[in-house]
């Protein structure tokens, strides 16, 4: 997006902190800073355990004790989201920031019909009478792709699918009218054919609305879908962040490599092997002082043990933390 | 591949099976059928509610059909007395989505490996403890995760845990019921060359009945793949041919529904309606119909049959006008 006008939602040196094996707090999101601009699809992708839903849930300052965001600042729409008062940050939520979370099974009211959930939301975040907004929460029941509106939105939620849930609470979401929707694995829980119609939603609200959207998920075909930009998070940090054509064609960190790599879809499909990223994430507390890939890593050389690479420019609006982007000729040592 | 192919493994044909609900009768099997030959995959896709689960319950014997058959390896499955078919279960093993809720929380991992051959009588106590340490260390986990228990594992490792479960007793048949869908990228990939893998080098070259709905990973690791729609098979077909040339409709809309696997141009597929509709009360003729872009009058008022496609072998399509017929 521009360069000169303010970003949408700014985060600046994102800690959080977890309690570690031995009761002392361990970051779990060390350092993190990332822009999004109106109308911009970032996508957050890495493995779990990497600490994407923290760093989102931290956004709206819902980061759930023991876990402990110690510093870093978010900006939304000029505001400090995390000096503002606790009323003020009720509002935020679903009204500024829409937020979807995983668990569709528990985020939804079980005495109300959704059709009222939604309603409640209209009328608190847009100020809309009883009667308008039942209208307008059938709407977005119709919008999210939700089959029969008319007659699902007098369901309970455990008459729903997991499916139906997931879109409930993405109309619960959007329809507080806010300019950046927060969304964790969005479609982790729908077929294939709805989860296109809500991949399509997201780009139409995109254009209609200029929402922003910040979509936390594992699935790189999902992010080649409708995101405009990409942030690859390992170990709590950003390794890579780059536009997302760029990262598909020239991948800069070798953990980006390997996620792409290891895609069912990105093998010949009479290929023997999968490729595969052996190993786990480090935990936190548990991480290495040099390069936190490093021990996973296939083109590791001496550097990435002693030292931790830090996030750096590198080429056509990228940016990655790999001591191999330095130097092209490099010794490896074995 | 072969015209006239050798007796399949698994024979299943014209299952029906119908549930009661709240709003009334629900079919959920409508007439399925297929082969699967020893040692080879086949694929069951489509979206929830397609009759994928409940074909699989069916061959695994834990849900009964009203009626149609499954011929395993010679034998009349459904009609085994419960005796024969205590004995005879050791051939089917099974592994589900979640090893978190699968595995037995209270046992540790070298006893819920042993377990299935300790239920089948297979060896004395040591023999099954050295059997289930040979398991372990065929799917690739350490000789101390024996004495581990499962939540002290992460997810992927709880998943081949749940693998060597289901091949302890060398089945000549495993259901996969979404084995993958779970996991991170970077795990799936290791599973998913551990099953490979153990087609190919386990004793007894098990063959896989694969339900999943990611087609990339469908379309990697089945020979064969069955595309259900509401209770029928629509399209079956080998693997590389569904995927280059689908002559379903419905098995079309799936493939164009799928996220691509890179960034480009976008113009995500628009069906007619985005999902099935009610099982209660499905629409007359072909199901997919009300959701078809190329439906004729003929499909509001027939159910097509599903018949081999006399245009290429070993393809067999249930649809009044397929793809590529113009």
């Amino acid at each position: 997006m521009s360069g000169a006008a303010a970003p949408l939602l700014s985060v600046h040196a994102l800690t959080i902190a977890v309690p570690g094996p031995s009761g002392e707090e361990v970051p779990a999101v060390d350092a993190v800073s990332f822009d999004i601009g109106a109308g911009e699809i970032v996508a957050l992708v890495g493995e779990s355990g990497c600490g994407k839903t923290l760093t989102s849930l931290a956004l709206v300052d819902l980061v759930p004790p023991p876990v402990r965001l110690i510093s870093g600042d978010v900006f939304f729409a000029g505001r400090d989201v995390r000096a503002l008062p606790a009323r003020e940050k009720e509002r935020l939520r679903g009204g500024g920031i829409g937020l979807v979370f995983q668990e569709p099974a528990t985020a939804l009211d079980p005495v109300r019909t959704i059709g009222r959930e939604l309603a409640e939301v209209i009328e608190r975040h847009r100020g809309l009478s009883r009667k308008a907004a039942a209208v307008e929460a059938e709407r977005w029941l119709k919008r999210v792709s939700l089959p029969d509106p008319g007659r699902q939105r007098n369901a309970f939620p455990h008459q729903l699918s997991g499916g139906m849930r997931q879109r409930a609470l993405l109309a619960l979401a959007l329809a507080g009218g806010p300019r950046l929707l927060v969304a964790d694995e969005p479609t982790a829980a729908l077929d294939v054919t709805v989860q296109a119609q809500v991949l399509g939603l997201l780009l139409a609200l995109r254009d209609e609305l200029s929402l922003a959207v910040l979509l936390v998920t594992h699935d790189l075909g999902v992010v080649a879908e409708v995101a405009d930009r990409v942030l690859v998070m390992y170990a709590g940090e950003i390794v890579e962040s780059a536009p997302v054509n760029e990262l598909f064609a020239r991948p800069r960190h070798p953990y980006t490599r390997a996620l792409l790599g290891a895609r069912p879809g990105s093998a010949p499909p009479d290929s023997a092997r999968l490729s595969a990223l052996r190993g786990a994430v480090p935990e936190p507390g548990r991480r290495p002082p040099g390069c936190s890939f490093e021990p996973r890593c296939g083109e590791a050389f001496g550097r990435c043990v002693a030292a931790r690479p830090i996030l750096v420019p590198a080429g056509a609006g990228t940016e990655a933390a790999c001591f191999l982007l330095d130097r092209v000729p490099q010794v490896r040592v074995p | 591949m072969s015209a006239s192919p050798p007796v399949p493994l698994l024979s299943v044909r014209d299952l029906h099976k119908t549930f009661a609900s709240r709003a009334g009768p629900v079919t959920a099997l409508h007439g399925v059928g297929f082969d699967l030959a020893a040692g080879s995959t086949l694929a069951l896709v489509g979206e929830s509610g397609s009759g994928k689960t409940t074909t699989a319950r069916v061959v695994l014997r834990l849900a009964t059909p009203d009626r149609g058959s499954v011929v395993f390896d010679g034998a009349d499955w459904l009609g085994l007395p419960a005796r024969e078919l205590n004995r005879r279960r050791r051939d089917v093993g099974v592994v589900f989505q979640d090893p978190a809720t699968s595995l037995d929380p209270r046992l540790t991992i070298g006893e819920i490996v042993a377990e299935p051959l300790a239920i089948h009588g297979i060896g004395a106590r040591a023999e099954r403890r050295a059997r289930a340490a040979a398991l372990v260390a065929s799917v690739e986990l350490p000789a101390s995760a024996l004495a581990r228990l499962p939540r002290e594992l992460s997810g992927g490792q709880r998943q081949r845990v749940a693998i060597a479960r289901a091949l302890a007793t060398e089945p000549r048949l495993v259901v996969l019921d979404e084995p993958v869908s779970a996991l991170d990228v970077s795990v799936r990939s290791q599973i998913l060359n551990l099953l490979r893998d153990l087609q190919r080098g386990a004793p007894s070259r098990p063959a896989y009945l694969f339900i999943g709905h990611d087609l990339s990973v469908v379309r990697w690791i089945a020979d064969r793949t069955a595309v259900m729609y509401m209770g029928r098979i629509v399209e079956e077909a080998p693997t590389p041919v569904l995927f280059a040339s689908p002559r379903h409709p419905y098995t079309a809309l799936l493939l164009a529904s799928r996220p691509r696997e890179t960034p480009g141009p976008r113009s995500l597929p628009r069906p007619v309606l985005t999902e099935p509709p009610s099982p209660v009360d499905p629409p007359p003729g072909c199901p997919f119909h009300p959701r078809c872009a190329f439906a004729r009058p003929v499909c509001a008022q027939e159910m097509p049959a599903l018949v081999s496609d006399p245009t290429e072998s070993g393809r067999s399509v249930a649809c009044h006008a397929p793809l590529g017929d113009d």
